[in-house]
């Protein structure tokens, strides 16, 4: 964790906009620029992808991202790799521990498999994310695995994988720098049928400084 | 039960095939040491392809096992793992690029012929390509025969299990929609000698199953994807 004195002052943010529940976020941020995500009220799943913004097919790689740092867990340090191996951003600072890479994004389909047919109509994180992908030319077919900050999902060495309670609180935040120009995408995740946002999705603030 | 269609992919190569919903596909170890990784896509609607993060948190596990249902993006059951002889197949630790074959030194096609050193990434793209897919297409992958073992500790620690296979380990899967299956022998990304194995595709006509069929019986998850495949087409 970096020390308190490195820490921007908020006031100095150049990007402060408070993401609603449901709702999401699209952005560039240009390369040294900080980004931090703000876990406003504890507990809620922030569902995150990175792209190059020059090569959208360049693109966040959970899987190679957990490969090459060799552990499943996202925390300070982590080194966001895309599917070509290229440095999209680091985490910087995480007042929160870990997060999850594996568990994916929540969709009205994957809803209906895991909690039944009630839930298909119920909004989902892939609505949002083809919704803002949309915004920049982006469809479902470019769309890779995601980050979920803030959430907790435990591996076993049986094997075995849970969604469990939320190790993230109020105020908990995480940061990261973005090594080259890059376009984020976000879903505050709206899933009310497991504890990933403490059964009640809240909302998120986001953070940013770079020089205008 | 006779194999429709049998192929043996060498080590290090990439392979396509279209399989119809109600066949078996039944990978095989070649030699010691062998590794699979696959996409799968819905050959009627190939944007709906394997998701292996829904795959793994409905059915709560961090690898393939028998009798995990494949599921798609938008909530297919496109295959079940009806056995193996393996009880963990790789799914989180994605396929080789460049960068991996690159470690062993340079290798062309003018200096070492079919020889040549080519990651997974670069079959799999040749072979999403000739179906007019491409590097959007490349979702995680499974890498069946490997074994990357997890962790009970706070930083969830990876580790390659080095000769998880043998020659002869096998898996079987049940195509339950009409199926897209890319696959690559190139070695794993984290095996660390670029020593690999080939594979023995073979398809098979398959059996109809019914409501006690293992896979249906695992989890409520395995059995709403396995509805939700029947019912591709209203």
């Amino acid at each position: 964790m970096r020390a308190a004195l490195d820490t921007p002052a908020v006031e100095a943010a150049v990007l402060d906009v408070v993401v609603q529940a449901g709702d999401g976020f699209v952005g560039r941020i240009p390369a040294g620029g900080l980004f931090r995500i703000v876990d406003l009220h504890g507990n809620q799943a922030a569902d995150t992808l990175f792209f190059d913004a020059h090569d959208p097919t360049n693109r966040y790689s959970a899987m190679d991202t957990i490969r090459e740092q060799g552990a499943v867990y996202l925390t300070t340090g982590s080194r966001l790799l895309s599917a070509n191996l290229d440095l999209l951003a680091t985490i910087t600072a995480d007042t929160c521990g870990r997060h999850d890479t594996v568990g994916g994004a929540c969709g009205q389909e994957s809803n209906v498999i895991r909690y039944g047919m009630h839930t298909r109509h119920q909004h989902a994180c892939r609505e949002t994310f083809v919704k803002y992908a949309a915004s920049i030319g982006m469809a479902a077919r470019g769309l890779p695995h995601n980050i979920n900050f803030f959430m907790n999902v435990p591996l076993t060495s049986a094997g075995g994988l849970t969604f469990a309670d939320g190790v993230s609180a109020p105020g908990k935040y995480v940061e990261v720098r973005a090594e080259r120009d890059i376009v984020v995408l976000i879903s505050n995740c709206p899933q009310l049928n497991n504890p990933c946002n403490g059964w009640n999705p809240t909302p998120i603030r986001l953070l940013g400084w770079w020089p205008q | 039960m006779s194999p429709l269609l049998t192929h043996d992919v060498p080590s290090g190569v990439a392979y396509s095939v279209l399989v119809r919903a109600g066949r078996d596909i039944r990978l095989t170890a070649l030699e010691d040491g062998a590794n699979c990784s696959t996409l799968i896509f819905a050959a009627h609607d190939r944007v709906d392809r394997l998701n292996l993060p829904d795959t793994l948190k409905a059915q709560m596990s961090a690898c393939i096992r028998a009798p995990m249902v494949l599921m798609s993006d938008r909530g297919l059951g496109l295959a079940s793992v009806t056995g193996s002889s393996l009880d963990w197949h790789d799914a989180l630790s994605g396929h080789s690029l460049d960068a991996h074959a690159e470690r062993f030194g340079p290798s062309s096609y003018g200096a070492d012929r079919n020889d040549w050193r080519r990651s997974a990434r670069h079959g799999l793209l040749s072979e999403l390509r000739k179906h007019g897919l491409g590097p959007l297409d490349l979702h995680a992958c499974v890498n069946f025969f490997s074994k990357v073992a997890t962790s009970d500790t706070d930083a969830g620690t990876l580790s390659w299990v080095g000769g998880h296979a043998s020659a002869g380990d096998w898996v079987t899967l049940r195509a339950e929609v009409d199926l897209l299956l890319v696959l690559s022998t190139a070695p794993h990304p984290l095996e660390p000698s670029w020593q690999s194995g080939g594979v023995r595709v073979e398809i098979e006509p398959g059996i109809p199953y019914g409501a006690d069929d293992p896979s249906m019986t695992f989890r409520a998850e395995s059995a709403r994807a396995l509805l939700a495949a029947k019912e591709v087409f209203a």
